[in-house]
């Protein structure tokens, strides 16, 4: 029975604190934690969703979004996350110089992502679309900035690991921290995936 | 989950990632799809958001298998379960809150 | 907006008689404790084996004691409430100090109490009950107990320091925006709450992983003990509403910082957005605390009924219906909103819905008592008393679910019975249940029977005499939060004997606190490990448990193991376990969750007065604890069999 089987798994877990034991188990708790912080990112959506209309005297979001500009971002953040694919890969397959080549390529994308969505925010900001302005702009900052703010973070998290990966290599737990720090940055995809459909696509459509 | 590498390479060919391929493709090829289909107009707007929504959702699915490898896991697949819980609950917050708030803006 | 110079006058909160005693306690308090740990010698000791502890027991044992004391303080307001409701026209609080005190009472008792209770059952059953060596991420676990620890001292802070928030626990704009409510009172709520809410859901993932992946051999979910299942469920429920109440906080607390507009009236906001997310939180919230208490109920009565629960099946099904279906449950707070009779009916009728899983468990309850050989114990006075407790609260629920019904209990103190009957009802009386059931486990001795026997009367009848009164009051037309009433409106008799009721619980709380002082002296100690004649693991152990918990992980083939365990033995079938002991793997202490969430207290106090460097600096030092944590190497070591033999051999256990 599965059940039994997985029962004396976590007792191997304590028996012999395996790092491959102790990884699964972090692995596990990693995406328990970002079923958390999905609902975490639908209350934004929602809250966007409700206010996204209520430009009061401020810009609508027609006014504001520039195609070409978060056309990049889509671009560029789908492109970083298929290069932290291919770092994963090449760790499984024990390829320590490559799997840090395309973490670095990953953390230059999502460098030029943050550069890119700060300055949209700055260009916006500049011309008087401050989140003071209006509920709809509030909604809006907080929403992208709340992901913005996750990349960043994900950047310097990464940054960590690639100084830890270079000095130990694929020993202990390193390759359970890389897998992680991946799942951490496809997350990061998908929930700009709807931000690119539900902020910045319907925000042109209307 | 096969963290660790193996020690024997597999013969001596070097991997190439396919499924990785794939999945960037796909995820390219549904944001240009999402994305013409706003700027052409090429629906009404009421089914064209539902268009785009049904491609942002096929591209949680991409990412899920061929970049995250939601299958892979020891004993029973919790976290699947919690993730599908998870969503169930996203969609309640979501659709709950736009039915909720959006009282007055009936017209009756 | 520059609100500085006001906020640097009133720095420490000055002009009231009762603050400035309080001040004078705290400073005493403060000087009482330095004294005692420098003249002992003791600071050493203190951060050794409390401070950076990562042991389940003993961060259970501190939950339990923040827990403590913050009943005692919530409690203190609720007396002065009373006092000044006791009769019409009264003028014992100033009108803003009373706004201040029911707001910290019910954030305190909620956040502050209600949560650090369940989390500290928690962290003393559900190892030992699943036979594990600790939770899964222990250190993780440390970081959670340190963060609700600080963010209880910045909410508490403002008591002294900048004033109290009085927006009421809900906090509701746009009376908590900044025009309304300028003072730093309700940035300490909203960054209080938020540094102990991202705690919450730590502990939530570390035990919804700790029941998934590490339960002992043999150990299926069907076995394990309901205590470990109603946490499943709460852990479910923290992990899908905590992150909610995160968002509802942290865009007030931008609307309140950086003029943003979510929730004003002005520019676009929408105030009832935030009551939407936070009963979003807030309904999974009372099933988070009830929960657990269901669990403890379950294990009480299986217990001191020596008999194995009634409907094994149909209390995990009902707990995990509860957990899902009360997600689905919010608009009932806040029915007169007028969201339009589709959706009022929607969730009139999902709040209909959740009582039945809730009533299947109360028969269980009674089933399991049914022909059982009934020890009357004092956990189980207070599960007792909990039965009929819940049952009316739970009855005067359903008549708040009829939305059309509920325009006329809606903030009355109709209301405020209802969910004091099950909330106290069931958590606190669960909580207390709980603490006296695990206390040997946990001290090694009991507490004493006689005086349980007093407090819990006390406190059971006081709990009738103050909340009865208050179901009439909101029938008479008393609503929540008012100040004064005057003399001529028939509602002077029932107040009065509510507060009367308030002052018998608070009787029965002293006689609880006499009761634990009294048996660290005189208390039975537990030698036997298994004081009660129990069912589950924990049992099995010695009592206080040793640091590793289990020399040798036990094999489970039962439900209700440790029972089937004495069973065999007494069958004569049972061999000694002749597995022989291996070294084991622990995790080593770590003073950095302290100081991580010191630096969280930091950065928070910071944001309160809009200091930002200060702010800047706390999260400065948030970033360097994570970076230590992640190029830590030595996280963990090996106690020697040796030393596991000399231990098992001085508790007795060859």
């Amino acid at each position: 029975m599965a059940v039994v089987h997985e029962a004396s798994d976590a007792f191997n877990v304590r028996e012999h604190g395996h790092h491959h034991d102790e990884d699964a188990l972090r692995i596990f708790g990693f995406w328990i934690f970002l079923t958390s912080d999905l609902i975490l990112f639908a209350c934004l959506f929602a809250t966007y969703v409700i206010l996204s209309n209520h430009t009061g005297s401020g810009p609508t979001p027609a006014d504001m979004f520039d195609v070409p500009a978060f056309t990049a971002e889509t671009i560029i953040l789908l492109t970083s996350s298929f290069t932290c694919g291919l770092a994963t890969f090449a760790m499984h397959h024990g390829r320590r110089g490559l799997m840090l080549t395309w973490l670095i390529v990953t953390l230059l994308l999502g460098l030029a992502f943050v550069g890119l969505e700060a300055s949209e925010f700055t260009r916006n900001a500049l011309a008087g679309a401050t989140m003071q302005r209006s509920a709809f702009l509030s909604a809006f900052y907080t929403l992208v900035g709340t992901h913005g703010c996750h990349v960043s973070f994900g950047i310097l998290w990464m940054t960590s690991i690639l100084i830890q990966a270079w000095r130990k290599g694929l020993a202990g737990e390193i390759p359970g921290k890389v897998f992680i720090v991946g799942l951490y940055w496809h997350f990061l995809d998908v929930v700009w995936v709807f931000i690119f459909t539900v902020v910045y696509l319907m925000g042109v459509m209307r | 989950m096969a963290l660790h590498p193996s020690s024997a390479p597999h013969g001596g060919k070097r991997p190439f990632p396919w499924s990785h391929m794939v999945g960037f493709i796909l995820s390219i090829v549904l944001t240009v799809a999402a994305l013409w289909a706003v700027l052409a107009r090429a629906l009404h707007p009421g089914p064209l958001t539902t268009f785009i929504l049904v491609l942002g959702v096929l591209q949680i699915v991409v990412q899920l298998f061929f970049f995250m490898h939601i299958t892979e896991s020891e004993g029973p697949p919790w976290h699947a379960w919690m993730l599908m819980l998870g969503f169930v609950f996203v969609v309640a917050i979501v659709a709950g809150s736009i039915w909720i708030m959006s009282f007055g803006t009936e017209a009756y | 907006m520059n609100l500085e110079p006001t906020y640097a006058t009133h720095f420490f909160v000055t002009g009231d008689p009762m603050i400035y005693a309080a001040d004078v306690s705290i400073l005493l308090v403060s000087a009482a404790i330095v004294f005692v740990l420098t003249y002992f010698k003791k600071w050493g000791w203190l951060w050794r084996e409390w401070l950076t502890t990562v042991d389940h027991k003993k961060i259970g044992i501190m939950y339990m004691i923040a827990a403590l004391l913050m009943l005692f303080r919530g409690g203190v307001d609720a007396l002065l409430m009373r006092t000044q409701l006791a009769l019409p026209n009264m003028h014992f609080l100033q009108p803003e100090h009373y706004n201040q005190i029911f707001t910290t009472h019910g954030t305190l008792m909620i956040l502050f109490m209600a949560m650090p209770f369940i989390f500290a059952m928690m962290n003393i059953a559900v190892p030992l009950q699943i036979g594990a060596r600790d939770v899964a991420f222990p250190y993780l676990n440390a970081v959670s107990f340190w963060l609700f620890f600080f963010g209880a001292l910045l909410f508490n802070l403002s008591f002294v320091i900048g004033g109290s928030p009085d927006a009421g626990w809900t906090s509701y704009p746009p009376l908590a925006e900044v025009p309304f409510s300028p003072g730093p009172g309700e940035n300490f709520y909203l960054l209080g709450l938020q540094i102990s809410g991202i705690g919450s859901i730590a502990t939530g993932i570390n035990f919804f992983v700790t029941i998934l992946k590490m339960r002992a051999p043999g150990m299926t979910l069907m076995r394990m003990p309901l205590f470990c299942w109603s946490v499943l469920a709460t852990t479910i429920l923290i992990i899908f509403a905590f992150p909610v109440l995160t968002v509802a906080l942290a865009l007030l607390l931008i609307d309140r910082i950086a003029g943003a507009h979510f929730f004003s009236i002005f520019d676009g906001g929408n105030p009832m957005m935030y009551v939407n997310l936070f009963w979003m939180w807030g309904h999974p919230e009372v099933y988070i605390v009830v929960l657990p208490a269901f669990g403890i109920f379950s294990e009480v009565v299986a217990t001191f009924s020596r008999k194995r629960i009634f409907g094994y099946a149909s209390m995990v099904a009902s707990m995990m219906a509860i957990a899902i279906i009360s997600y689905f449950t919010w608009v009932h707070h806040f029915f007169t909103m007028g969201a339009g009779p589709g959706v009022n009916s929607f969730f009139a009728v999902s709040t209909m819905i959740i009582a039945i899983p809730t009533g299947v468990k109360v028969f269980n309850w009674l089933m399991t008592m049914y022909r059982g050989r009934i020890r009357m114990t004092v956990p189980m006075l207070w599960t007792v008393g909990f039965i009929p407790n819940f049952a009316i609260g739970g009855a005067s629920g359903v008549m708040l679910s009829v939305a059309p019904a509920d325009y006329q209990y809606h903030n009355s103190y109709f209301l405020i019975a209802h969910f004091h009957q099950v909330l106290i009802g069931g958590t606190v009386f669960g909580m207390l249940a709980g603490m006296y059931y695990w206390w040997p486990k946990m001290f090694g001795f009991m507490l004493d029977e006689r005086l349980g026997r007093w407090a819990f009367w006390w406190f059971n009848a006081g709990f009738y005499v103050c909340f009865l009164p208050q179901y009439v009051l909101g029938f008479m037309g008393m609503t929540r939060r008012i100040y004064v009433y005057p003399a001529h409106m028939g509602w002077t008799e029932w107040n009065f004997i509510s507060t009367l009721g308030a002052f018998m619980m608070g009787v029965g709380f002293l006689l609880l606190v006499a009761d634990i002082l009294y048996s660290i002296r005189h208390g039975e100690r537990d030698v036997t490990g298994d004081i009660w004649d129990g069912r589950t693991l924990e049992w099995s152990l010695p009592s206080p448990a040793p640091h590793y918990n289990f020399a040798r992980i036990p094999v489970v083939t039962a439900r209700d193991a440790w029972w089937a365990m004495k069973e065999a033995r007494k069958r004569g079938e049972a061999l000694p376990d002749a597995r022989p002991l291996a070294p084991i793997h622990m995790p080593k202490n770590s003073g950095l969750p302290f100081l991580l969430s010191l630096s969280f207290f930091v950065a928070g106090f910071g944001l309160v007065f809009n200091w930002y460097m200060l702010a800047v600096a706390g999260f400065l030092g948030v970033g360097l604890c994570l970076l230590l944590r992640s190029f830590a190497e030595d996280k963990a070591y090996f106690i020697p069999v040796e030393e596991i033999a000399r231990t098992e051999a001085a508790l007795g256990r060859v």
